[in-house]
């Protein structure tokens, strides 16, 4: 591939050093993945990465924690077992490519891609930082595994049906994943590249809707209905699966199967809660963009708190 | 002064990158339903399978585009200049400019000459919004040579690229000997009273202009500035310093785009009077392009004037105490 000799235009300030890499991610099969060390496995991550949210959005003082409590049985689900991927490499031409369309979720990717071994969890805190690669919304920036640019919403959706354009192309087995908020799909470029990845049966596409069931102002029923989201899909001609966002097994299943599907493009509907783990943030639109104060920082970590594997 | 007229710029580009398709398999082209009208479907008929149409949806063609580049494509994506900017921007914006990408958007029926379809189709702040994006180079070539020779150079060159091309058939200034380099204005024609800079289809009526002020004893130097960004500043600066008086001529709106540009840099460096062809603050209408450009003072007359009122304030403002020289402002 011509990428890896094209310069890189954001350039990543060398905050950090070299950090020992997880080694290859390959794709788990349905067995392992619904093993019990593995599912024991993936709870401990989650529950870390939960951890880092809370932490690194306290620490900047702003964020959105909300909509990335809801995401993390998916990214978790995503990258330590679904994916394809090498932190030590990560413009490897053969990489399964994930897409954050919901570009406010930055720290569920940054704490799943530094429990991955991306780069140091230490860097987490710098979050919203100046001269962090973390920024407040994920900008492009392979050095530490972000693929593309998002936080203005519709966008990531379809820069992934590009990346599964070329990858059809190119000969190259590798799978693009997506995720969407579901408030995301207000956006009418949402429509326009489901219709794009039927029309051109792009199968090596998968698309995760984290539908935690509220927007910026408001419930999402309230603010402009989705429902039937299933049917809408389907009617774009997408294979549709519809799951518990945060049970494990069932994220598992369907990504798994959707990965099998051929000459369609496949969407899991991930039911989330939005918040979710931390009793005061779930259900609570508050919390969709504003970050924890330090006494509520305490009782999070409280209600987070779990022995480690 | 005569021109032979040449095919539309648009044309040009179409066929320039069905010949780069061959000497390129990274180039892929992306499309929003307006292949005939771009003549990108010259590099469909020859390179189907790297060739994406998207259907009438440019939000979503734009981040296609972002897609393919960040796979290590080269692509081009073509539509109407409104739709290719305007309609799209924030994907452009975030999507292409914000992480640099290889992306070509090469876009046609610039400006008022679109003609007969009106003002929703004429784009006459695309290269303006396009400047405002950091890091694309937004290029206006002004016939078919320097067109099918921007193409290439965009090709070649890694990063964001706007290139506008027209409707009607344009006048040919430039022979094929010509040597597009970016950044670079050419030098049409010698002069040191006065400096006419003009891109696209300005440059043929700044020739024209220059020949009547020519007959009236002026010696206009003429300048084709195709790249918008980045600006030549050597030229203009050499301009500034060696005649006096600049006219920025563009079939756009004054505002944002060649004529600010060159007024920027006259500003920090070398002050002298500028003066602006282009629409004022207004959107086109329906016409044919010729009536179009008579009817917003886009001709070789217009730029004649404009020249005489440069150099007059020049020659006021060298006669003219400090204290006095603001009253002679226009």
């Amino acid at each position: 591939m011509a990428e890896e000799s094209r310069p890189q235009p954001v350039p990543s300030p060398a905050l950090f050093p070299s950090v020992a890499s997880s080694g290859l991610f390959e794709r788990r099969s349905l067995a392992e993945l619904l093993a019990p060390e593995t599912q024991a496995r993936l709870a401990a991550i989650c529950r870390r990465v939960r951890r880092h949210i809370v932490r690194m959005t306290a620490a900047a003082g702003s964020g959105h924690p909300g909509g990335s409590l809801s995401a993390v049985e998916i990214l978790t689900t995503l990258y330590f077992g679904i994916m394809r991927h090498d932190p030590s490499n990560p413009r490897w031409s053969l990489r399964d490519r994930f897409i954050l369309s919901k570009g406010h979720a930055a720290p569920a990717l940054y704490a799943v891609l530094a429990e991955a071994g991306y780069f140091p969890t230490d860097l987490l805190m710098t979050l919203r930082k100046l001269g962090s690669p973390l920024q407040g919304h994920v900008s492009y920036n392979l050095d530490i595994g972000v693929e593309a640019s998002s936080g203005s919403l519709g966008h990531g959706f379809s820069v992934g049906v590009g990346m599964a354009l070329a990858g059809r192309l190119d000969g190259l087995d590798y799978r693009v994943y997506v995720l969407l908020g579901d408030g995301e799909l207000d956006e009418g470029q949402v429509w326009e590249a489901a219709l794009a990845a039927a029309h051109y049966r792009l199968d090596n596409l998968t698309a995760v809707v984290d539908a935690n069931g509220i927007q910026n102002d408001d419930f999402v029923a309230r603010t402009l209905n989705l429902e039937p989201l299933d049917a809408k899909w389907a009617a774009f001609g997408w294979r549709v699966f519809e799951v518990d966002g945060h049970d494990l097994v069932e994220l598992a299943r369907a990504l798994d199967a959707a990965r099998r599907i051929r000459t369609r493009p496949s969407v899991v509907i991930a039911r989330t809660v939005k918040g979710k783990g931390v009793s005061f943030m779930e259900h609570n639109p508050e919390f969709h963009g504003r970050a924890p104060r330090p006494d509520e920082l305490e009782r999070a970590l409280q209600e987070l708190a779990g022995e480690e594997p | 002064m005569k021109f032979r007229l040449g095919m539309p710029t648009r044309e040009a580009y179409g066929r320039k990158l069905a010949e780069l398709g061959e000497t390129h398999p990274e180039i892929v082209v992306v499309s929003g339903d307006l292949a005939k009208s771009t003549y990108i479907y010259l590099f469909r008929e020859r390179f189907p399978h790297r060739f994406f149409e998207l259907g009438i949806s440019e939000q979503n063609m734009m981040g296609v585009a972002a897609g393919l580049a960040l796979c290590g494509k080269t692509v081009f994506v073509s539509s109407f200049a409104v739709f290719a900017t305007s309609r799209c921007y924030d994907q452009i914006r975030v999507s292409i400019a914000q992480p640099h990408l290889n992306v070509k958007i090469v876009a046609s029926h610039g400006g008022i000459t679109v003609g007969e379809d009106g003002a929703s189709a004429q784009a006459i702040e695309d290269v303006a919004l396009m400047c405002a994006l950091p890091g694309f180079t937004v290029i206006v070539p002004a016939d078919e040579v320097e067109t099918a020779q921007a193409v290439e150079v965009a090709a070649r060159t890694y990063g964001p690229f706007y290139i506008r091309t027209g409707r009607p058939r344009f006048p040919v200034v430039f022979d094929e000997t010509y040597r597009f380099e970016l950044g670079r204005a050419a030098l049409m024609r010698p002069g040191h009273d006065v400096t006419i800079i003009a891109n696209g289809i300005m440059v043929s009526a700044a020739l024209e202009a220059a020949e009547i002020l020519a007959r009236e004893g002026i010696s206009a130097r003429v300048l084709a500035m195709a790249t918008v960004k980045p600006i030549d500043r050597e030229a203009i600066v050499a301009a500034a310093e060696e005649t006096g008086a600049i006219v920025a001529a563009e079939e756009h709106l004054v505002q944002g785009a060649l004529g600010a540009a060159v007024a920027q840099v006259v500003a920090e460096t070398v002050p002298v009077p500028v003066e602006f062809i282009g629409i004022r603050d207004r959107y086109g209408e329906s016409g044919k392009p010729e009536e179009l450009l008579q009817k917003f003072g886009l001709t070789a007359a217009d730029i004649a004037v404009a020249a005489r009122r440069a150099m007059a304030r020049r020659d006021a403002l060298a006669r003219t105490p400090r204290f006095l020289a603001t009253e002679l402002r226009p």
